[in-house]
């Protein structure tokens, strides 16, 4: 089973005006929300988060997953510290990232021309990071199979991470719509980090992984009983949004 | 076809904390009042809900609450030679949206400038003659820190500050703030809390003769009820301040402070999803008849009003004048006209000490808690000596640790792989970073004007922003980094790293959301867009409130000064404006 996207602030701007149209207490002109006369309030109208869950690959082909998930676990390697990072989904969140707004960049500005920027003026491709996966990925399994003979997930260790330490460095060429070889391992790298540390609700950072390893409580809200206690390490384990194991387990 | 509505006493432009300042004094007034607000309605329990306030992704990597690009983006350059380009994604500085604006999404550090930076021009002339600072458009803004003293009292109480004064009615207050002008009474709340890293940081500022003091701070220290009867609660620090909405009513807001009384007052009206498109002129050209806006449907409407009040974020503020042919474009070839120009931003450094065995508990922090060292300040030392203007505030002011954007590491340290993650547990809970907030002054190449090719949804061009950081405060920013190399020695540690300002302001990582200047306020109508009261030189029934109206800034955030002069401009219509109405309260 696969779920949806993350919402967009245009659906909860839509849900809302639906929502407060027939309150209004000034109702003389159809699209306009208007409010007077008190705060406006409407039970269920909360947006949580869905939360992903594990399941068939959405935006990803298989191929590419198996890409993906071989580059994520040579980003964050499992070691002592921590699980590695597709074991900690961070394959699956991206996948499901790439699958909502944030891969359609529905949010931004994406109106031409199109122009070859200065450094200060940031990402100017046409390509939003859903295309930028399909292209890039497409160009690296070209590349390492021209040149090994084979793709990326079925390397050795150590190739694999002096490919990546070549991308980085931007010595492979790939498609410029991509963001190049630098620009898409930026793009990649940045994915990777934010699964790892975000909320588990998002598919990645699975258990909590990465904020054992750092000692952050997440979503703890209230410390108040521990701001005086200075240098002395706060001690309750982290909580997500979708709560802690703990909490299930009696 | 547009439609003509009903006409208003007063149309106010955007509803987050200046708007809805204004229109709850013009609703106190009698007046009938409208707000017309782009974005959608928001409020505590529904939109900063508890039960998932604390997400990074969302609010501070997808940024969930601000300005999206789709709907408005501004282009950028660093100087009229380039070929300005949309920034596709806001990165350097993050606009608000919607009901609140930018002020839910503040950190809360609440600063009232200096006599010397209202009166920057004839206070350095007098100290150091003028041509101490030649090359910078350095004016007055038109009022003094006593006049702004009880707007600035206002905006305090009706958040809940939580400070310690420095100087009340000319006594110094140990503790407090050494180089703050007088202000008539101490804070409402007293200073937070202070965490470990603050602490530390305000002892090694001692031991070198600063005086640091509890950053002012719009993260309740306890319960307060407002001025306006608003209960709001104690912070919890939680560490989801800015970039968030905060689920505990204890960080000042327009939803926490003002909202709750607003919205019940019959004669006020909210349109939210309402995009004003243009101030509409009198054939005159010194009154406006309203203003035309688009609601969510695409329908459009003209809104007649004897007051029309722009209380969007400063930049779409000085937008809006430029397609409505309120004031004059400035030119930087002639250094004439009178709307966008004296932009200016904010000059900032950064240190990181990496000290062993510490448990700084990063985490437990809110937007404002923190320890601020004014010493190096503006004008607060003497710059006789230096070859530079303006300074910044030091500040240790841990805000949060949330890990996608926090993993402090030293330098040299690989971006991934098992030496990255090694370093990025090691330092993690023991890295103390403070920095430096710095002035910006302007120059003639840094401005504001509409793009000549890239277009908003509405088929409207977008802003254009012409930027780079003065030499002069290069300069300043970099006897900052050396101060704050000898705070980071007298704190020890293992080691230490402090940034150096560059030339190039890049639009892609984030340094400031404090966007200044553009409709500035002063006291010559030909380099000015608004007078002392933010009266519109050039069509008398128009104010314009915001950041815009800075002349300069100072090494403060703006949103103190910001607050203090909506109320100014509430006053200023109250008490002058409604009893001569359409006439101008300053002769030009």
């Amino acid at each position: 089973m696969t779920s949806p996207p993350i919402r967009s602030g245009s659906r909860r701007e839509l849900l809302a005006s639906v929502a407060v149209t027939s309150l209004l207490a000034s109702a003389s002109e159809a699209g306009a929300r208007g409010y007077s006369g008190s705060l406006p309030f409407r039970t269920y109208s909360a947006d949580p988060p869905r939360p992903v869950l594990p399941g068939a690959w959405v935006f990803f082909t298989q191929d590419e997953a198996v890409a993906v998930e071989a580059i994520v676990d040579r980003l964050v390697p499992a070691d002592d510290l921590s699980v590695g990072g597709k074991e900690a989904g961070c394959a699956v969140f991206i996948d499901r990232q790439l699958a909502g707004p944030y891969g359609h960049s529905s949010r931004l500005y994406t109106q031409g021309p199109f122009l070859p920027g200065l450094p200060t003026q940031g990402y100017q491709g046409e390509m939003n990071p859903a295309q930028r996966y399909r292209a890039g990925l497409a160009a690296i399994d070209a590349h390492l199979k021209r040149e090994k003979g084979r793709g990326f997930a079925a390397l050795p260790a150590v190739e694999q991470d002096a490919f990546l330490t070549r991308l980085e460095k931007g010595e492979v060429t790939l498609p410029p719509g991509s963001g190049g070889a630098q620009g898409f391992f930026n793009l990649v790298l940045q994915n990777t980090m934010e699964g790892f540390f975000s909320d588990p609700v998002y598919g990645g950072n699975r258990g909590m992984a990465s904020w054992r390893m750092l000692g952050f409580p997440g979503t703890r809200y209230d410390y108040r009983d521990w701001v005086s206690k200075h240098n002395q390490r706060y001690p309750l384990p982290p909580v997500s949004i979708m709560g802690a194991p703990e909490w299930s387990a009696r | 076809m547009t439609r003509i509505l009903p006409r208003k006493d007063a149309v106010i432009v955007g509803l987050g904390w200046t708007g809805s300042i204004i229109a709850n004094e013009l609703a106190d007034e009698g007046l009938d009042v409208l707000a017309l607000e782009r974005g959608p309605w928001r409020d505590t329990a529904t939109d900063f809900n508890i039960g998932y306030a604390q997400d990074e992704l969302r609010y501070a990597i997808r940024k969930d609450l601000f300005l999206q690009p789709a709907l408005e983006a501004i282009t950028m350059r660093n100087n009229p030679s380039q070929t300005a380009l949309p920034m596709r994604d806001y990165g350097s500085f993050l606009p608000g949206h919607g009901v609140g604006g930018a002020g839910v999404h503040w950190n809360g550090h609440t600063w009232r400038f200096w006599d010397s930076e209202f009166r920057i021009n004839s206070h350095l002339t007098e100290r150091y003659g003028a041509a101490k600072f030649a090359g910078l458009d350095l004016q007055d803004w038109g009022v003094t820190a006593a006049e702004m003293e009880p707007y600035y009292d206002a905006f305090e109480y009706l958040c809940g500050i939580s400070g310690k004064a420095g100087n009340i009615r000319g006594q110094k207050q140990p503790g407090g703030n050494p180089f703050e002008d007088p202000r008539a009474r101490e804070y409402p709340l007293p200073p937070m809390q202070m965490t470990y890293a603050p602490t530390l940081f305000a002892e090694a500022a001692r031991t070198l003769n600063l005086s640091p003091f509890p950053t002012p701070s719009a993260n309740l220290s306890g319960a307060y009820v407002n001025s306006l009867g608003v209960a709001m609660g104690q912070c919890t620090m939680c560490g989801f301040c800015e970039r968030f909405g905060c689920a505990n009513y204890s960080k000042s807001s327009a939803q926490t402070c003002v909202l709750p009384v607003l919205m019940r007052k019959r004669n006020f009206e909210l349109r939210t999803e309402c995009e004003v498109l243009k101030v509409e002129l009198h054939r005159s050209g010194n009154m406006a008849r309203g203003v035309t806006y688009v609601d969510s449907s695409g329908e459009e409407f003209f809104q007649p009003a004897d007051i029309v009040l722009l209380c969007a974020y400063g930049l779409q503020n000085v937008r809006l004048m430029m397609l409505s042919g309120i004031g004059k474009q400035y030119d930087p070839n002639t250094n004439e006209g009178t709307v966008g120009r004296n932009y200016c931003y904010q000059t900032n450094c950064g240190t990181q000490v990496f000290l062993e065995g510490k448990e700084l508990n990063p985490f437990i922090a809110a937007g404002s808690l923190g320890q601020t060292v004014d010493d190096f300040n503006g004008d607060a030392f003497d710059h006789g000596n230096v070859n530079f203007v303006g300074g910044a505030g030091i500040n240790c002011i841990p805000t949060n640790a949330r890990p996608i954007g926090y993993r402090p590491v030293p330098p040299g340290t690989p971006r991934w792989g098992s030496a990255w993650k090694r370093e990025t547990a090691r330092n993690y809970r023991s890295t103390l970073s403070f920095g430096c907030q710095g002035s910006s002054y302007p120059q003639r190449s840094n401005y504001l004007d509409l793009d000549p090719t890239y277009k908003d949804r509405h088929g409207r061009p977008l802003l254009r922003m012409t930027f780079e950081f003065p030499d002069n405060d290069i300069r300043m920013s970099h006897f900052m980094s050396d101060r704050s190399e000898e705070i980071a020695r007298a704190l020890g540690g293992r080691q230490h790293t402090t940034s150096r300002a560059t030339k190039a302001w890049n639009s892609v990582p984030y340094q400031s959301t404090h966007n200044t200047g553009g409709a500035i306020m002063g006291t010559d109508p030909t380099r000015s867009a608004v007078n002392r009261y933010l009266q519109s030189w050039d069509v008398n029934n128009v104010f314009v409130v915001g950041a815009s109206a800075f002349a300069h800034n100072a090494g403060k955030n703006p949103t103190g000064t910001v607050g203090a002069l909506a109320f100014l401009a509430a006053d200023a219509i109250r008490n002058r404006y409604l009893k001569a109405a359409g006439q101008p309260l300053v002769a030009a």
